[in-house]
């Protein structure tokens, strides 16, 4: 960082921060039960997993994906607050993939709204449960919003932990007590004045025992926290020196694209590369089955010749044609649910008791069409494999290229860069396999791997189309009975099933993640869910299930709403205010930044209330009419996190969460023709742009008991907020997505 | 057949054919990777460069097409000497992933050279061709009001 870090560093009195009263965190569970992987240079220790102490200064291993959350920034804060330095002054690094950092929140299954709750036998075996997975499956993934639950306590406990050791030694080396020492900008600091810095302790404490348990920083002494820090990889990214997988460079390296079967999951019945090997630039044209590799000596150079490969393919594994994936989706509704979530009462009688309100919505599969195209580097010398790529799971990565490759786990590496956007996109192993697979043939070169727009785009896992029947009855200006019957393919079957084999059986809980524990009262819910068996690959997209089950359930409060006479927003609030009060709080919070009482002429506005991720979000879209045509004018985000860790980054997750998902409602929509994608390049999928996109405002509320996720939790509510905002504009419900199939928008 | 660029003041012979895009000459040929590959038809910005002081995007211009001298995202300024507009960006905190704002920047930086002090609309209308996924927008908006504000103080 250098100069131009000191620029935005804030300095702070350490002062004597009290910690008398302080909680004593554990160390064995968070720190040793595992290896550490980390191998400092001469000169430098490492006191645990997640840090090294060198004489130049202090490295963070933040071991999780950067791709735009600013996760390492928040994961380096944690550690620095207890080590009484300033974030600035650290070096974040990713850091090399190991067991030892198993996300210990992923499987927990997101805290509910209940929080109050105590904990019954099976909730606390789930737990204790959830953390022995991930852990058995050594799942480093960064997804579902879990980074900061799962980092909260284990980064500071590994500050603390380090705090605590220098100190140690450094009582030894000045002959003072512990007790009287203190912790100040990245040394250690004796009641005389007397200082060492850590980097020259580094080693004494390296030799010491780490303590058996650490008071962590109250809250009311963050100094860092809980404040708008500065990311630390602001600079890099504002000077172009940010590397990215694409940005990778290695001598000898070639430069190489492919083009797998657009069939998904089909392959290659015969190929022709005469014309293509005879192209300027070309080396070879390798046989991957699946489609055919191109490795040259520049980039583009492969693209043209990869594009002048003929090639015959096999026919895809599903229907070919949109009409006929959706009708294989609807039809999921007339088998046997594969869940049933009785939330309250007797839904069948309640329908039988009034007028039904009924609707059918539809949504789209969806591309994640993340600004980087698909990429890896992979080089195979002297039988290790080392590979660099933008990936969400490196040690899913690792595996999976080793079984290509024919070699050992631990004889592939695998290097994570920065990554241009991942949305759940990069939770897939494949762009770092198919390098493994071109580097296999290809021994002793390092080669680049990059995937055309056209090809990232045909080959995603995506977001699967889904489909909903609802059925409510209202009464008295209040929902009575809310029915909903919910089909999509599975994305944790198959997830699950490419990552260890088969597909677990059972209820599918993440199916119905957005439409079950939604904190609306209503006396009698039942939400049911269907398991569509299509072969389209589909994926992890940002805010998953939450994506399309936001989407129903709010589109049809909103319908209830207006058949029951009410204000929309007032009609969720009666609902919500007496089951969770921060989830009332964010719905108020969002009333009055919208001034939602007094909606000026001439617009239509829409709100939308979304429990994910542990994170309740209520969002209000306004619209207007234009003569360009419908134009999204401005939209209010109030979110509840919990604890707030670096508020504006909340902030601008919430407002890109929003722009993603509006993104999609607007314009986003996968067809499939002969069995290939019919979308290709940002022409046929674009998103929001600057011109198009609305002014946003963000409010980020404390209230909740539990920290909740940042990343995802703002996508669901935008997409009904923006169908219910066009509803009061136009009288016109919108139950199908994307939206432009039934409005004009400005562009 | 060999061309001559200049890139960031610096001189240049490319042996490559005369249609592969400068793009791809800068990244593959020049190391300059600052500049990124989005689309590669022109649609989302994320290769914008300067050509003869003017915002083009990179995948769009031929080798042989090259008529001036090329300004690129490290040409602008670097982590040790940051440009005025690169310093409005770190004011700001504009970069999410990060991987459009090069295109960003170089975009932002030839509105304002064109017009010092751009309103919100002309911002908009400037800026419409660069794609953000992150959702930036807002930020790069305030940073590009930031640097017109820097630039005038000097």
């Amino acid at each position: 960082m250098g100069r131009i870090a000191r620029y935005t560093r804030r300095t702070f009195l350490v002062g004597t921060a009290a910690l008398a009263g302080g909680v004593a965190f554990g160390i064995w569970e968070k720190l040793r039960v595992l290896p550490n992987p980390l191998k400092p240079e001469e000169g430098a220790a490492t006191l645990n997993p997640y840090l090294i102490v060198g004489a130049d200064g202090i490295t963070v291993i933040a071991p999780r994906a950067e791709m735009g959350q600013g996760v390492q920034s928040t994961l380096a804060a944690l550690v620095a607050e207890e080590l009484d330095m300033d974030p600035v002054s650290l070096t974040v690094l990713h850091g090399p993939p190991a067991q030892v950092y198993y996300n210990g929140a992923l499987l927990s299954g997101h805290a509910t709204y209940r929080d109050t709750a105590t904990p019954g036998l099976f909730e606390a075996a789930a737990d204790a449960l959830s953390e022995i997975m991930p852990k058995a499956l050594s799942l480093q993934v960064t997804g579902g919003s879990t980074s900061m639950v799962d980092g909260f306590e284990k980064m500071r406990i590994a500050g603390a932990a380090a705090r605590e050791t220098l100190k140690r030694a450094g009582a030894a080396r000045l002959g003072v007590g512990v007790d009287a020492l203190q912790t100040r900008d990245g040394a250690v600091v004796a009641p005389d004045g007397r200082k060492l810095s850590y980097g020259a302790l580094a080693g004494e404490a390296a030799a010491l025992d780490l303590p058996k348990s650490v008071e962590l920083r109250p809250q009311s002494a963050w100094k860092y926290l809980g404040r708008d820090t500065p990311r630390a990889d602001t600079l890099a990214k504002s000077t172009g020196t940010a590397r990215f997988g694409a940005d990778m460079r290695l001598p000898g390296m070639r430069f190489a694209t492919v083009r797998i079967c657009p069939r998904l999951g089909a392959g290659m019945v015969s190929f022709d590369a005469s014309a293509a090997e005879a192209m300027p630039g070309v080396e070879k044209v390798l046989d991957l089955g699946d489609g055919i590799a191109v490795v040259a000596t520049n980039t583009w150079l492969a693209m043209q010749a990869a594009e002048a490969v003929e090639i015959v393919w096999e026919e895809a594994p599903y229907p070919p044609t949109t009409e006929a994936l959706e009708r294989d989706i609807a039809a999921a509704l007339d088998g046997k649910a594969n869940t049933v979530f009785r939330e309250s009462g007797d839904v069948a009688a309640a329908l039988g008791s009034g007028e039904v309100v009924r609707a059918e919505y539809r949504v789209p599969y969806l591309a994640h069409a993340t600004m980087e195209p698909m990429n890896a580097t992979a080089w195979l010398r002297d039988g290790a494999l080392d590979i660099w790529c933008g990936v969400q799971a490196p040690l899913l990565a690792r595996d999976r290229a080793a079984k290509v490759a024919g070699l050992k786990a631990g004889d592939v590496t695998v290097h994570v860069p920065f990554l241009g956007g991942g949305f759940g996109r990069r939770t897939e192993p494949d762009a770092a396999v198919l390098a493994a697979r071109v580097a296999v043939q290809m021994p002793g070169v390092p080669v680049k791997v990059m995937w055309s727009r056209e090809e990232d785009m045909t080959h995603d896992f995506y977001r699967p189309g889904a489909v909903a029947r609802m059925a409510g009855v209202v009464r008295d200006g209040r929902a009575e009975a809310f029915d909903a019957h919910i089909a999509a393919p599975s994305v944790s079957r198959q997830s699950t099933a490419r990552i260890v084999g088969f597909a677990p059986p059972g209820p599918d809980k993440l199916h119905l993640d957005g439409a079950i524990d939604q904190p609306y009262g209503i006396a009698n819910k039942r939400i049911s869910g269907y398991l569509a068996d299509v072969a389209v690959p589909v994926g992890f997209w940002r805010s998953v299930a939450a994506s399309f089950n936001g989407f129903f359930h709010e589109s049809f409060i909103d319908e209830l709403a207006h058949a029951a006479g009410a204000d929309p927003l007032r009609f969720r609030l009666d609902l919500i205010a007496p089951v969770h009060a921060p989830s009332a709080q964010v719905l108020e919070t969002v009333a009055r930044m919208s001034d939602w009482a007094n909606k000026p002429p001439g617009v239509g506005r829409g709100v939308a209330f979304t429990w994910s991720f542990g994170t309740a979000v209520a969002e209000v879209i306004e619209v207007r009419d234009s003569p360009d045509g419908i134009r999204l004018t401005n939209a209010w985000i109030a979110c509840d996190v919990g604890t707030a860790l670096n508020p504006r980054n909340i902030r601008t997750q919430m407002q890109g969460a929003l722009i993603y998902g509006l993104s999609a409602a607007m314009g986003g929509e996968i067809t499939f023709d002969g069995g290939e994608v019919e979308q290709a390049n940002f022409p046929d999928y674009d998103a929001l742009r600057m011109n198009t996109a609305p002014r946003i405002e963000v409010e980020v509320l404390q209230n909740n008991v539990r920290m909740g996720g940042v990343g995802e939790p703002g996508t669901p509510p935008s997409m009904p907020a923006l169908a219910n905002a066009l509803f009061d504009l136009t009288g016109k419900r919108a139950r199908v997505l994307p939206l432009s199939r039934s409005f004009d928008f400005a562009l | 057949m060999s061309f001559f660029l200049s890139v960031n003041g610096t001189p240049h012979d490319v042996a490559l054919p005369e249609e592969v895009p400068l793009l791809w000459v800068l990244r593959d040929e020049l190391g300059l990777t600052g500049t990124k590959y989005g689309c590669g038809i022109g649609a989302c910005g994320a290769c914008t460069v300067h050509i003869n002081g003017e915002a083009r995007r990179a995948c769009q211009v031929a080798l042989g097409d090259v008529d001036g001298p090329v300004t690129t995202i490290e040409g602008l300024g670097t982590p040790e000497n940051p440009a005025i507009i690169q310093r409005a960006w770190l004011a700001s905190q504009v970069p999410q992933c990060g991987y459009c704002q090069s295109g960003q920047i170089m975009q932002a930086a030839s509105l304002l050279a064109r017009n010092p002090n751009p309103d919100d609309a002309e911002i908009d209308d400037a800026m419409a061709g660069n794609l953000c996924r992150c959702g930036t927008y807002k930020q790069i908006r305030a940073a590009i009001h930031e640097a017109a504000r820097l630039m005038r103080e000097g």
